[in-house]
């Protein structure tokens, strides 16, 4: 068996290593590829933070991805219009710049998140499940119907936004930079769970009765962690958004909290890697099966099943010969 | 003479047409052990859920350190002093013993941790830790998984947990539960060491322990206290012996 850091050190050199071999062997879809993965793994490790430490089973993170992708399509089709966004009582003008969009994205979903987190978290269970799941669908017919917005067509962004200092057009430096903000949020994840509030988290997870015996509560743990990690994906989306240079309302769907959840279970729940893998695993997936047959979600749905009924913690738990981080 | 530390007035409960606690007004004294002792299903984890703040009551009032605590949800209670074991061990069995008394220590010290800081590193918080899990004698487990403890292990830890709270009272719910003859004589021992840092209000169908440990002893039937007093008052109490400990006077 493998020990859990060397499988973390293994992955991480990996993600660098293959965008840099495909720049040598111009191989530009490739880079692009993993930036794909790159971005859906710093969104599952938003979701990691409430599920895999904190037990919250969300069906509606698509709602932050979402929102982190409308944040950035809005500002930059102002931008690109060079109409004013009007807020009612104020007009702002839209930006190109990635890291006022990224500051936006995170915190409008954080502010979402929290609002959600104060509605929901009093619910566990199947009923969080379906709570969350309505907000994200609630976000999804939202978008669909906004025609300011492209509606159900969604919104195109002609050039990329921009970053000072690169190129985000030269697919490397941009994921350069999507990296950067994957091992930010796997840092950031990392000291969380080694703190007192992870510990506290984790216990609130295992047995909420006990946390609240000890003096804490056990409904703001919950929620401070599920603005985090609302935060997280809500980024990812931006990131997503930019990548593609188009946002829609599928990026609100159920199916792509779904497929969140699924890299979560693949790579393995709570572990600091787990997200990364089932993303680098699940983006893998869809490219080469993909290219077999239309119907490469079967192939993708039998591997979650035999990941769930033999390798209860996913990829890292049947390397590691650990169902859990603690076991 | 002293106040009491912990103390309830007139505390009710109903869950329906069914009365859980009945009037029920019990207080706990310094350096004592309060046994509230009865047959299954008189109310006494009712009682216990209403005092540590886990269940509203209806009507009643419930009194630490001469505070009003009614109002209070568990987590302010413990943090006024109340410190609770549970009946099935209420522990996170994928963590190891020592995160689990460590819980303890940042729940008591909330404020004093970083959001960021290895939790590991506070050094204030492992002595608080370290300090309960030696009073117990399960420093030698630090490492191990909860969950691969023994059950004797488990309600050792379950006092360990509520020790790093350093409480002004305990509130145990059958700390002797499904212990063997020997862990019982242990846990007994240990409790009655324990009466001198904070009283106990003991809820143990152990009649052995109850009787071994208790100062006073409070007979609960159908919700209602039906007699308070010494061991040996409880003993010869008629109505007692016909409504709980079974024998026709």
């Amino acid at each position: 068996m493998i020990a859990e850091r060397y499988i973390n050190g293994a992955v991480l050199l990996g993600l660098i290593a293959l965008p840099l071999l495909a720049l040598t062997a111009d191989e530009i879809f490739t880079i692009t590829l993993t930036t794909r993965a790159v971005i859906l793994a710093l969104a599952a490790v938003g979701l990691n933070i409430a599920l895999g430490i904190g037990g919250m089973v969300s069906f509606g993170h698509a709602a932050f991805f979402g929102i982190g992708g409308y944040a950035m399509g809005i500002l930059a089709f102002h931008a690109q219009t060079f109409t004013p966004l009007d807020l009612g009582a104020v007009e702002i003008g839209g930006t190109k710049s990635m890291p006022v969009i990224w500051l936006v994205a995170t915190l409008i979903s954080a502010l979402v998140a929290w609002v959600i987190g104060l509605l929901s978290l009093r619910t566990t269970g199947v009923y969080f499940i379906m709570i969350t799941l309505a907000f994200g669908q609630m976000f999804y017919y939202f978008a669909i119907s906004w025609g300011t917005y492209g509606g159900e067509d969604g919104l195109s962004i002609y050039v990329r936004n921009g970053f000072p200092g690169l190129n985000t057009l030269v697919p490397i430096q941009f994921f350069a930079l999507c990296f950067t903000a994957l091992c930010g949020a796997l840092i950031l994840q990392w000291r969380l769970r080694a703190s007192a509030f992870g510990l506290a988290l984790n216990a609130v997870r295992q047995t909420p009765q006990r946390v609240e015996t000890v003096g804490l509560n056990p409904m703001r743990l919950k929620l401070v962690a599920f603005v985090i990690s609302g935060a997280i994906t809500g980024l990812a989306g931006a990131l997503f958004a930019d990548l593609n240079r188009f946002v829609s309302p599928t990026m609100f769907s159920w199916q792509l909290s779904g497929e969140l959840i699924i890299l979560i279970i693949i790579g393995g729940v709570g572990r600091l890697m787990g997200p990364v893998i089932g993303a680098a695993i699940f983006v893998a997936l869809e490219h080469w099966l993909g290219g077999l047959t239309d119907y490469w979600h079967v192939w993708l749905g039998t591997i979650l099943l035999l990941i769930v009924l033999f390798g209860r913690g996913g990829v890292i738990g049947l390397l590691t010969g650990k169902e859990g981080p603690h076991v | 003479m002293s106040e009491p530390i912990l103390a309830t007035h007139g505390l009710q409960k109903s869950f329906g047409a069914l009365t859980a606690t009945d009037d029920v007004s019990i207080d706990l004294m310094p350096g004592e052990i309060h046994a509230i002792i009865g047959p299954n299903g008189a109310g006494k984890s009712t009682l216990i859920a209403q005092i540590s703040g886990s269940l509203p009551s209806d009507a009643g009032r419930v009194d630490l350190m001469g505070q009003d605590v009614t109002q209070l949800g568990t987590e302010a209670r413990a943090k006024a002093g109340l410190g609770r074991t549970f009946q099935i061990s209420a522990l996170a069995m994928e963590d190891t013993v020592f995160e689990n008394v460590l819980l303890g220590a940042v729940g008591a010290t909330s404020g004093a941790w970083s959001m960021f800081r290895a939790v590991t590193g506070n050094r204030m918080l492992k002595e608080r830790a370290m300090s309960a899990l030696e009073r117990v004698g399960l420093t030698e487990a630090g490492n191990t998984r909860c969950a691969d403890l023994s059950h004797g292990q488990r309600r050792q830890l379950e006092v360990a947990v509520a020790l790093t709270l350093a409480p002004k009272a305990f509130v145990m719910d059958e700390p002797m539960a499904g212990l063997g003859a020997e862990g019982s004589k242990t846990m007994t021992g240990f409790l009655d060491g324990l009466r001198a840092e904070a009283p106990i209000l003991l809820v143990e169908h152990d009649m052995d322990a109850v009787f071994a440990l208790a100062d006073r002893i409070s007979v609960l039937v159908y919700g209602r206290i039906i007699a308070t007093g010494s061991v040996e008052d409880i003993r010869a109490s008629r109505e007692v012996r016909e409504a709980y400990l079974g024998e026709s006077a």
